[in-house]
C-alpha cells in the first residue's frame, strides 16, 4: 500500500548555462554570500496526493518530463521529498531503464552485488544467481563488463536482478520497453506473479496498450501535477490521447471487448 | 497518429498541432478519484505505513549495515579488480603504483635535495612514510566523490549508504596490503631485520583504517553536496603530508640546533600528535629497527653524544646518537598509541553520526 501526501520533489541541477561565470564574478558572489546562480532548481513534482492499495496496479502516464520517473523514485524512497511525504508498507524495488548498476563490472558481479545490496544473504545470493542469469537470457555476455551490453540486454539483466527478491511494492519505469518480444512476455508473467504475491505495482509506460492491459487504475501527470487519476482506465487513457493530439480508442475497445464488466483488468 | 479530425474533449482547449504543450495543462481542475475522505496522514498511520526517504533510526541503520557486510567486501573486491582492467599491464599496476610513488620521492628528496640528514636508513624511512600516508590520502580523495561515483546504484537500490564509504576505504586497505608486500621487500633489502615488532603493524593499520573510515564519512557527505570539496582536497592533503613527517623526520627538526622547530616546542608537539604523523611514527617504530633504536630516550641519557647529534645531524657517524637525547619535547611511543586510538574512535563516531544524519538526502543532485 502506498500513500502519497502533498508530495513536492525538487532537483538541484548544477552548471546550467544561464550564467557562464568568470572567476571574478564567482569571487564576488562568495563575498556577497549569494547562492550560485548556476544552481537551477527543477520542481519536478508539485503537490501530488493519492492512495494505492494492495493488489492495485497503477499505470502512470504523461509526456516526457512530466515527473513520472521522479514520482517512482520518490515512492521507492530514493529521492527525498522537499515537502509532503510518501508512506509505504514495505520495501520497494524500482526497475528503470537508467538503473545501471556498476557498468565497469561484469554482469556476473553486478548480479551478486545487486543481490547483496538488496539485503540477501551470501547463500541466498548463490542460489538466486543461476536463476537470474537464466532469466536475463544474456548468455555468454554475463562474464563481460556491463558497459559492453546493448540497452536491451542491460535492461533485461537489471530486471532479472531486481525482481529476484519479492517486494511489497514494484515500480516499473519503462524497464520493459527495450526488451524483445520474448522478454516482454517473460517479464509480464513475472510482474503478474509479483503483483499477486506482493501487492502494489506501479507501471510507467508510453505504450498505452500495455497500461490498458495490466492496470486497474491510472494517474495522468502533466508538469509535475496530477491532471486526472482514477479507476476509469480507458476513459483517462482516451482523454490523454486526445490532449496529446490523437484519437480516443480505449473507451470503445473496452466497451466492445469487455462488455459488460468494462473496468475489470 | 493522425492530427486531423481530432475531437476536442468538452471543456478543454486542444493545443496547436506540433509541440502543443499547453493542451493538457489547460484543464481547469484536476480530477483525482484516488483520494479518500480522511486525511492521508491518518490513513497511512492507521495502516501502519512508514514514511520513505527519512533518516532511519540509528540502531536499525547499524544493523542494516552489518547485514550488508558481504556487499561491502564484494563491492570493494570487484572495484579493485576492475580498476586496472583497461591497462595493458593490468593488475601489475597494483604493485607498480606504490613502487613508482616511492621512487619519485626518493629521487627528489633522497638524492637531489638530500633531506636524509639525521635519519638512519632513509630509504626505508621514506618509503614507509609514503605508503602509510598514501592510504589515508587515497581514502580521503576517493571518499569525497563516492556519492557522485555511485549515483546510479544509489538511485536503483535501497541500502544504507554508509556501505559506500566503507567499501571505498576497504578498497584502499586492500591496495595498502599489496603496497606493504612491496614495502617488506624494500625494507629487508635495505638491511632491516625481521623482528616480532613487525606484529605491531596490524593494530596500527586497524586504528588507521578506523580513522580513515570516520573521515571518509565526513568527506562523503560534504562531497555529495559540494563539488568544491573534491577540488580543494588534494591541496589540503598535500599540505598535511608535508607537515606530518612523511619526507623528513619531525624529531630531527625538533631536536637539532638548526632544526626549524627547535624554538617552537609546542608546535612541534602538535605536529607530532596529528593523526597522520601518529600512525606513520607507530608503523616506522614497528617496522624499522634502526629508527626504533635511534628514537630519543631509547638509550640512557648521554649529554656529549646528544650534543654531537644536535650540532651535526648531517654527519652519518652521529645520526643514530639521537637515542642519547632526552625525549622531553617529543611525545613518547605509549602516548602515541593513546593518541592514535583516541583519534580513530573520536573521528569514526562523529563521522558516522554526521553521515547518518543526511542519509535521506544522498539520492538528490
Amino acid at each position: 500500500m502506498v500513500v502519497v501526501e502533498d508530495l513536492h520533489v525538487v532537483y538541484r541541477v548544477f552548471g546550467s548555462n544561464a550564467d557562464k561565470g568568470t572567476a571574478a564574478t564567482a569571487l564576488l558572489r562568495l563575498i556577497k554570500r549569494q547562492r550560485r546562480p548556476s544552481i537551477r532548481e527543477v520542481h519536478a513534482i508539485r503537490g501530488m496526493s493519492f492512495v494505492a492499495y494492495r493488489g492495485d496496479a497503477v499505470g502512470v502516464i504523461g509526456r516526457n518530463g512530466s515527473g513520472k520517473s521522479t514520482l517512482l523514485r520518490a515512492i521507492a524512497g530514493l529521492l527525498p521529498a522537499e515537502q509532503g511525504a510518501v508512506y509505504t508498507d514495505g520495501n520497494a524495488a524500482l526497475l528503470g531503464v537508467n538503473a545501471a548498476l556498476l557498468e565497469d563490472l561484469t554482469g556476473e558481479r553486478n548480479v551478486v552485488l545487486g543481490c547483496l545490496a538488496m539485503g540477501m544473504t551470501k547463500q541466498e545470493t548463490a542460489e538466486a544467481k543461476p536463476k537470474i542469469v537464466e532469466f536475463s537470457g544474456v548468455g555468454d555476455f554475463i562474464s563481460l563488463p556491463m558497459k559492453a551490453y546493448s540497452t536491451g540486454m542491460g535492461a533485461r539483466l537489471r530486471f532479472a536482478i531486481a525482481s529476484a527478491k519479492s517486494h511489497d511494492i514494484l515500480l516499473v519505469d519503462e524497464a520493459l520497453a527495450t526488451g524483445d518480444a520474448e522478454f516482454q512476455r517473460k517479464s509480464h508473467d513475472r510482474i503478474d506473479e509479483l503483483r499477486a504475491r506482493a501487492g502494489t505495482v506501479f507501471l510507467v509506460a508510453h505504450q498505452l496498450a500495455e497500461i490498458a492491459e495490466t492496470c486497474n487504475r491510472v494517474i495522468w501527470l502533466e508538469k509535475g501535477e496530477i491532471v486526472k487519476a482514477g479507476d476509469d482506465v480507458p476513459g483517462i487513457l482516451d482523454d490523454y490521447l486526445v490532449a496529446a493530439g490523437g484519437e480516443s480508442r480505449f473507451r470503445e475497445a473496452a466497451a466492445t471487448a469487455n462488455y459488460p464488466s468494462s473496468s475489470s483488468s | 497518429m493522425t492530427k486531423q479530425g481530432r475531437v476536442s474533449a468538452p471543456g478543454r482547449l486542444s493545443g496547436p498541432v506540433a509541440g502543443g504543450d499547453s493542451a493538457a495543462t489547460a484543464t481547469a481542475e484536476p480530477e483525482n478519484a484516488l483520494l479518500p475522505d480522511e486525511p492521508l496522514r491518518d490513513l497511512a498511520l492507521r495502516h501502519g505505513l512508514k514514511q520513505t526517504a527519512v533518516v532511519p533510526p540509528l540502531r536499525s541503520y547499524v544493523v542494516d549495515i552489518w547485514q550488508r557486510r558481504h556487499f561491502i567486501s564484494g563491492f570493494a573486491t570487484a572495484r579493485n579488480i576492475a580498476m586496472y582492467t583497461e591497462a595493458r599491464l593490468g593488475q601489475l599496476w597494483q604493485v607498480l603504483t606504490p613502487l613508482l610513488n616511492a621512487g619519485v620521492y626518493y629521487l627528489i628528496f633522497g638524492l637531489l635535495l638530500g633531506t636524509n640528514r639525521g635519519v638512519p636508513d632513509y630509504v626505508s624511512f621514506l618509503v614507509t612514510g609514503v605508503f602509510v600516508f598514501n592510504f589515508t590520502q587515497r581514502a580521503f580523495i576517493t571518499c569525497s566523490t563516492v556519492i557522485r561515483d555511485t549515483l546510479p546504484l544509489i538511485r536503483a537500490l535501497p541500502f544504507p549508504r554508509a556501505c559506500l564509504p566503507l567499501g571505498y576505504v576497504l578498497i584502499e586497505l586492500q591496495q595498502l596490503i599489496l603496497s606493504f608486500a612491496v614495502l617488506f621487500v624494500i625494507v629487508v633489502v635495505a638491511g632491516e631485520p625481521v623482528t616480532p615488532y613487525w606484529l605491531l603493524i596490524f593494530p596500527v593499520l586497524v586504528l588507521q583504517s578506523i580513522f580513515n573510515v570516520g573521515c571518509g564519512f565526513i568527506l562523503a557527505r560534504w562531497g555529495a553536496s559540494i563539488d568544491d570539496v573534491s577540488q580543494l582536497l588534494p591541496f589540503i592533503v598535500r599540505t598535511w603530508m608535508y607537515t606530518s613527517g612523511v619526507l623528513f623526520s619531525l624529531q630531527t627538526l625538533t631536536l637539532t640546533f638548526t632544526g626549524k622547530l627547535h624554538d617552537h616546542p609546542a608546535l612541534a608537539y602538535l605536529l607530532q600528535i596529528n593523526p597522520a604523523a601518529v600512525y606513520i611514527t607507530l608503523i616506522r617504530y614497528a617496522l624499522l629497527a634502526e629508527y626504533r633504536d635511534a628514537l630519543p630516550g631509547a638509550k640512557p641519557y648521554n649529554h656529549a653524544r646528544c650534543v654531537l647529534y644536535r650540532a651535526f645531524p648531517g654527519n652519518t657517524k652521529y645520526q643514530s646518537f639521537s637515542a642519547y637525547c632526552h625525549p622531553s619535547t617529543l611525545p613518547s611511543i605509549p602516548s602515541l598509541w593513546v593518541w592514535g586510538t583516541g583519534w580513530a574512535l573520536l573521528v569514526v563516531v562523529l563521522g558516522f553520526l554526521f553521515f547518518w544524519r543526511a542519509e535521506a538526502r544522498y539520492g538528490r543532485g
